[in-house]
């Protein structure tokens, strides 16, 4: 049953959109968020949330459990984390090289060990639906909200607060901004640097077992397109604060939902240049938000791109 | 500072006593520091003289755990101790403020002193931590915006924030690695008489490295003095005069005295006219109407530090893209390309060269040969000429005294002083028409001083145009034919150098006019 709501729809499909595929994005920059806030950058993350999506899906039909799939998603991308933030420690290890090492080792170990988790099918994570009040189904469709958003908003925020008002938080912004600060003040930045990495790992494992778990909510090869790789570029974006980590997904989200909307409203021409929507837009906001005589100020002085 | 002393109780709480026994530190097979033993009493204000690269830093960093030593004992309060680590000194009461910032630029005041303290809880309470802040900061004698991110701050209030951090912090022994290099003298005299005070009541000691007699003069209690690694005498500040602790540090070494200046006259090389550009906030503008430089000529630009010269240098290097006007060199306009730099022969030598115009990865021999790396003899080259580099860069390094362990070592691991030497090296070989250098002596010791201020002036009077942008007025004075004064982002006043009057430049330095 649908009702015809016109070109209602097509902001309708835009919220929805964005909600639903923000998501993902969302647990990963903020992730990433605080990885580079130490100091580190970890491009791996597009493998560990392929592998998150994998081990997740996997262990829920195991289990029959989502949440015990997404516990797991977090475990396997924390050892992901682990690893690239060890492995970083030692001389000469260049981290985005070790990065792009790791997004090809995470998706390949998935897909080997994914195979036989393509045909059954785990349960899902469940869904609020905040669209009761309006009988319009659409209206249903896109308020209908995972819990890992609802998560993944209260991340973005704690996060940020916690970065100004902990003593953590402000542990991983020394470290990230001069590692010889840090070391005047006795501060250990190789382990800083380790935990933020494996905490970084960890929220992707979730961004992915939510793709595989929720939307679209299947394990197969093509799970991920390239959504790793795009929160990682997010964070720029977002200047390195995680909540504006998730306003980027958001927006991200919203404009990805953009063509397929268009299409669904009788648009047919040229609707594919809107699938490139989310693309242009942060390209275009990247650039007018830059400039080249006047610093950088948000970025973390250790960052190995940035220094 | 009750409260600090409250808050962190296994503090000391009077000024501690120093020893060190037979310190010894390797890099690699190069000794910088040989068998050295000083003695720094409770309560006294100690300085540790010595040239560029005589191993001041190191000994220093010795005993704050951010070396281990080869050999030799650490004694603080009469207990041998073990340093391993820096927080392991921090727990001893001993505090440093090294030669470069340690503060993390993107925290703000306030977030720096709060992380800084070793008993910072889980959870910041903002405002407790604020009105703890200002109970503090009522009783020093300085004040330093809390809220601003640090790397916004000048030098100066950097310097400042340093030594409020380690008195918020509760440190009896202090040890302040070149603390005025980056201050004005009434600053710098202010910050000492601070220090001064509390080692006069006891409350703490202090381990200063300086390269300013005047200050050991009027300050010190008592010196040390190293050469090349080693002691090489000391005693109370009373019984020596400027001549012994020269003496001291140089050895049997004649100074160089500065060339004689010989009368020139020159066309014009560098022109600036009505160049406006945006200062590193983007809030100010910075103007410059009308600046000339004639060949054979130095002309010095005096000012405070943030008052818009490292924008002006910025300018020149073709950094920061003018919004209107332009520059000329050799009445051409000029953009500071490679090529044009190259075809005009204009050299620089901007403040900070470790960051400004070294790779500090790189070593000494590749950042000596930058200029030449792909030309030779006005032809391009596409091969590097290995052979050519270590030859030009051994030549350089021996003629300019640049004091590394070898040529292949990272620029970044030579002293301060011996950055600066390699990076004048390489800026004043060959033909240069238009030299512009800021800050050139910053961190140097007396010889080395007289040194580079001589070959500057030896450029000089060889027909080279010089735009000095100097906060030292005394180096503006000594080496400058004409004098500007550069105030807000512009040039508010100019006179020559025979006629200038020291009290009218500070006027129009201070803004008061
Ligand atoms: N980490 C290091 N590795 C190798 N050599 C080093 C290292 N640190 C210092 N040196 C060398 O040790 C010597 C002493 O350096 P140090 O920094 O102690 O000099 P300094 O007396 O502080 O000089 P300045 O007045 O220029 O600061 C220098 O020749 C320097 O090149
Ligand atoms: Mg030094």
């Amino acid at each position: 049953m649908t009702t015809d709501i016109g070109l209602w729809g097509v902001p309708l499909a835009i919220l929805g959109g964005a909600i639903r595929v923000s998501t993902p994005f969302i647990f990963v920059s903020v992730g990433e968020a605080l990885t580079e806030r130490s100091g580190r950058v970890n491009l791996g993350l597009e493998g560990t949330l392929v592998f998150g999506a994998m081990s997740g899906y996997a262990v829920a039909y195991q289990t029959n459990s989502a949440w015990i799939g997404l516990l797991a998603a977090a475990f396997f991308g924390m050892l992901f984390g682990l690893f690239h933030g060890y492995i970083c420690k030692l001389p000469k290890v260049n981290d985005i090289a070790l990065g792009i090492a790791l997004m090809i080792f995470g998706s390949g170990l998935a897909f080997f060990f994914g195979k036989p988790y393509i045909q059954p099918v785990a349960p899902h994570l469940p869904a609020i639906s905040l669209g009761w009040w309006s009988d319009v189904p659409q209206v249903q469709a896109a308020l209908r909200v995972n819990v890992l958003f609802i998560a993944g908003i209260a991340l973005a925020i704690a996060a940020s607060w916690m970065l100004k008002n902990t003593k953590v938080g402000l542990t991983i912004r020394v470290a990230g901004d001069s590692a010889d600060a840090a070391r005047a003040l006795g501060i250990d930045v190789n382990r800083v640097r380790l935990w933020s990495t494996a905490a970084g790992g960890a929220l992707a494992g979730i961004g992915g077992a939510y793709l595989s778990l929720y939307y679209p909510g299947s394990w197969n090869e093509g799970i991920s397109s390239g959504q790793g790789l795009m929160a990682v570029a997010l964070v720029i974006f977002a200047r390195w604060s995680p909540i504006n980590c998730a306003y980027a997904s958001l927006l991200f989200g919203g404009a990805g939902a953009l063509g397929p909307a268009l299409q669904s409203v009788g648009v047919t021409q040229g609707y594919y240049l809107f699938y490139a929507a989310p693309y242009v837009l942060t390209l275009g906001l990247l650039i007018a938000t830059s400039s080249t005589t006047r610093a950088m100020t948000a970025a973390p002085g250790e960052l190995s791109i940035t220094k | 500072m009750n409260h600090v002393l409250e808050r962190t109780p296994h503090v000391p709480t009077r000024a501690l006593s120093l020893e060190t026994l037979g310190m010894t530190m390797r890099f690699g097979n190069f000794t910088a520091l040989r068998d050295v033993s000083i003695k720094v009493p409770a309560g006294s204000f100690h300085v540790l003289l010595g040239e560029n690269g005589a191993g001041k830093s190191t000994l220093v960093k010795c005993i704050m755990g951010f070396y281990q030593p080869t050999a030799g004992q650490l004694t603080v309060d009469g207990r041998e101790v073990e340093v391993a680590h820096p927080r392991a000194a921090h727990d001893l009461g001993l505090g440093m403020v090294y030669q470069h910032f340690t503060l993390v630029p993107s925290l703000t005041a306030a977030e720096n002193l709060v992380i800084s303290r070793a008993d910072v809880p889980a959870k910041i309470n903002w405002a407790h931590e604020r009105e703890a802040l200002a109970a503090f900061m009522s009783k020093m004698p300085f004040q330093v915006p809390l809220d601003v991110p640090v790397g916004r701050l000048a030098a100066g209030e950097k310097q400042k924030l340093e030594l409020l951090k380690q008195l918020y912090l509760g440190r009896k022994f202090l040890i302040l690695d070149e603390p005025t290099s980056v201050l004005t003298p009434t600053e710098a005299d202010e910050l000492l008489g601070m220090v001064r005070g509390l080692t006069s009541a006891g409350d703490l000691t202090c381990l200063m490295i300086s390269h300013k007699f005047r200050e050991v003069t009027a300050f010190a209690d008592e010196v040390s003095v190293l050469r090349r690694g080693e002691y090489a005498g000391g005693g109370k500040v009373s019984d020596l005069s400027t001549a012994d602790m020269a003496a001291m540090m140089i050895g049997e070494k004649e100074l160089v005295r500065s060339a004689k200046r010989v009368a020139t006259s020159g066309n014009v090389i560098l022109e600036v006219k009505g160049a406006k550009a945006p200062d590193r906030s983007g809030f100010k503008t910075i103007e410059i109407g009308d600046l000339k430089v004639k060949a054979g000529e130095i002309v010095g630009i005096a000012g405070i530090s943030g008052n818009g010269q490292m924008e002006l240098m910025q300018m020149l290097a073709g950094q920061r893209p003018l919004e209107e006007g332009e520059i000329r060199v050799k009445n051409t306009p000029y953009k500071a390309t490679r090529s044009e730099a190259r075809k005009f022969n204009v050299r620089y030598l901007p403040e900070e060269p470790l960051k400004n115009a070294c790779a500090p990865k790189m070593t000494v021999a590749e950042n000596i040969f930058f200029r030449d790396f792909d030309a030779k003899g006005g032809k391009n080259q596409f091969w590097l000429d290995g052979r050519r580099m270590m030859a030009e860069a051994a030549r350089l390094v021996g003629e300019y005294k640049v004091k590394t362990a070898s040529l292949a070592s990272q620029i970044a691991s030579l002293s301060g002083g011996n950055v600066q030497r390699a990076v004048l090296a390489r800026e004043l070989t060959g033909e240069v028409d238009l030299l512009v250098i800021a800050n050139p002596c910053f961190g140097l010791d007396f010889s080395a001083v007289a040194e580079i201020r001589a070959r500057i002036m030896a450029a000089r009077n060889a027909g080279t145009a010089v735009l000095l942008i100097s906060e030292d007025l005394d180096e503006i004075l000594e080496l400058s034919d004409r004098i500007l004064v550069m105030s807000e982002g512009h040039i508010a006043y100019e006179t020559p150098a025979a006629s200038a009057e020291i009290g009218e430049i500070g006027k129009y330095m201070a803004g008061h006019h």
